[in-house]
């Protein structure tokens, strides 16, 4: 558990050594934030209340999509890229024999990543929102422990998928083009583009099922208060239903994926 | 070179040119989506939208074929490889956009003339001969500005290092601002994208003349027609700018 942890660590340090990349993220976020904002803002006048949303709610939405796009990997990115080169090149074989277990390690470094890009590129946009714009901060302290731990569960979703993807590679050797493919599945299915409850009929009903819910939609549903009480306890356990899953699925590839490591090495 | 490296996956190289066509697709649905709520979006119709986008996404996908690379910059400036670059006796700014060139990036061209296409065919326009004529040197001069824009990015990249996300706000950023209507955005936005970055002329301005639709800052409609002016205005900068950084460019090591 302390070896995770260190790992941990020094994925959140890693990724605090880049300083000027994390201010140029910032300014990257804050300038979509107000192009959104701005687009949300002629949506929602021409139809107040779409998706149950007021405009304080969807402008606030906007905002914490900016906030957990690089902490959540929205976008894919994070360990993806480093894992799919180290199976392309065959580098993976040396991680194998290591003693720790891969796929915790990678989740150790993901979240310590994710915590260095709430903080540092998390908070400055949402701040500079909140002044810019009317957004619905919540009223009670406890939701924004709930939102964290939401955020938490998110980005294991969110690994989990991107780890299935990575592992990919040991079939196709070249991983980018599915890489990227999942990455644009999970802007549109996470709500990073439109929020999920605005999309119409049956599917909204099966993009608020898919496991891309669970990394923007329900930690910003539990920011906006929208889930409470027992309906609070069903989005968490949606989020770590789909985590425990998506998990076990990488498990099972990984094992299948290493009776097969030989290729590339000879 | 590149294009045959990335023959070699050819399975992952197909994905990647559906990816690239359903990135920008995914975009449209997103936009298509709104539109199944409302009936207008700033004053504009679906099909004024899809005019919007269309062209944003063709200006875009030609400077992205073209010098799409120059994001990468950053990392070449960082672990020294730009050295090589230097040595060869071909113009720098040709082999940055050589490099790693990536055919998977007709998708987004691909899918912009889909989306236009399609736009076409249901908006009533009347094509006088001025709008005809402005269409296709809309296209070109909004790829070129963006084009300057990839250039510009790149040579800050000298100074910065690791910034490519500071060129993204104002490329991808840029078409994101371009898919919609001018009017969803606040006068001072459009002022800023008009005379400082001047990104309103990639398709804005050209598209409110074409489109028959008043300037949401009064300007007249004959100021599409200066595009071509400002992608020139642009080249310029950018060129100054890229021997700039060239010239201050110091290698890592010793």
């Amino acid at each position: 558990m302390r070896l995770y942890a260190a790992v941990a660590v020094s994925g959140f340090k890693r990724y605090a050594t880049y300083r000027v990349a994390t201010v140029a993220g910032v300014f990257t976020n804050t300038v979509f934030g107000f192009i959104l904002a701005y687009t949300y803002t002629a949506l929602w006048d021409e139809r107040p209340h779409l998706g149950g949303y007021d405009l304080a709610q969807a402008l606030t939405f906007v905002w914490l999509g900016q906030a957990l796009l690089a902490a959540v990997a929205l976008m894919g990115g994070g360990f993806q890229e480093e894992l799919q080169e180290r199976i392309r090149s065959g580098d993976i074989a040396v991680d194998l024999y290591r003693p720790v277990d891969l796929q915790l390690w990678w989740l150790a470094t993901e979240l310590g990543r994710a915590l260095f890009q709430l903080l540092g590129r998390g908070v400055v946009p949402m701040a500079v929102g909140a002044l810019v714009f009317e957004l619905r901060l919540p009223a009670s302290p406890l939701t924004w422990l709930w939102f964290l731990l939401s955020v938490v569960l998110a980005v294991c979703v969110g690994f989990a998928v991107r780890y299935l993807v990575s592992l990919a590679a040991f079939w196709l050797l070249d991983g980018t083009g599915l890489a990227m493919l999942s990455g644009l599945l999970c802007l549109f299915f996470s709500g990073m583009i439109l929020p999920l409850n605005v999309f119409p009929g049956q599917l909204g009903e099966i993009a608020r099922a898919l496991p891309w819910a669970a990394m923007l939609q329900v930690p910003a549903d539990v920011f906006l208060e929208e889930h409470r009480g027992p309906g609070l306890l069903r989005a968490f356990v949606f989020q770590a239903g789909w985590a425990v899953a998506l998990l076990a699925a990488g498990r099972a590839l990984q094992s299948a994926a290493t009776r097969k490591v030989v290729v590339q090495g000879g | 070179m590149w294009v045959r490296s990335t023959m070699a996956y050819r399975t992952s190289f197909l994905i990647m040119t559906l990816g690239n066509l359903l990135a920008t697709g995914l975009d449209f649905v997103a936009i298509a989506l709104m539109f199944t709520h409302i009936g207008e979006l700033g004053g504009f119709t679906l099909d004024e939208v899809a005019f919007l986008y269309g062209t944003t996404s063709v200006a875009f996908g030609l400077a992205d074929l073209t010098l799409g690379t120059m994001g990468r910059l950053g990392s070449r400036v960082r672990d020294g490889t730009m050295d090589t670059l230097l040595v060869r006796p071909v113009p720098i700014l040709a082999q940055v956009a050589a490099d790693r060139f990536a055919l998977r990036r007709l998708g987004r061209i691909t899918q912009g003339v889909l989306v236009l296409g399609w736009s076409l065919s249901r908006l009533d326009i009347d094509w006088t001969v001025d709008r005809a004529l402005l269409m296709p040197v809309a296209l070109l001069s909004g790829g070129v500005i963006f084009g300057a824009l990839f250039v510009l990015g790149g040579a800050f990249q000298f100074w910065a290092k690791d910034a490519s996300e500071v060129q993204n706000a104002f490329t991808f950023g840029g078409t994101t601002l371009l898919e919609y209507p001018p009017t969803v955005f606040g006068k001072e936005l459009l002022r800023g994208v008009t005379f400082v970055v001047p990104l309103a002329f990639v398709n804005w301005l050209p598209a409110l003349h074409i489109l028959g639709r008043p300037n949401p800052l009064g300007l007249p409609g004959w100021i599409g027609f200066a595009a071509p002016l400002v992608a020139c205005g642009c080249c310029a900068v950018a060129g100054l700018a890229w021997r700039a950084g060239l010239r201050a460019y110091q290698s890592t090591g010793s």
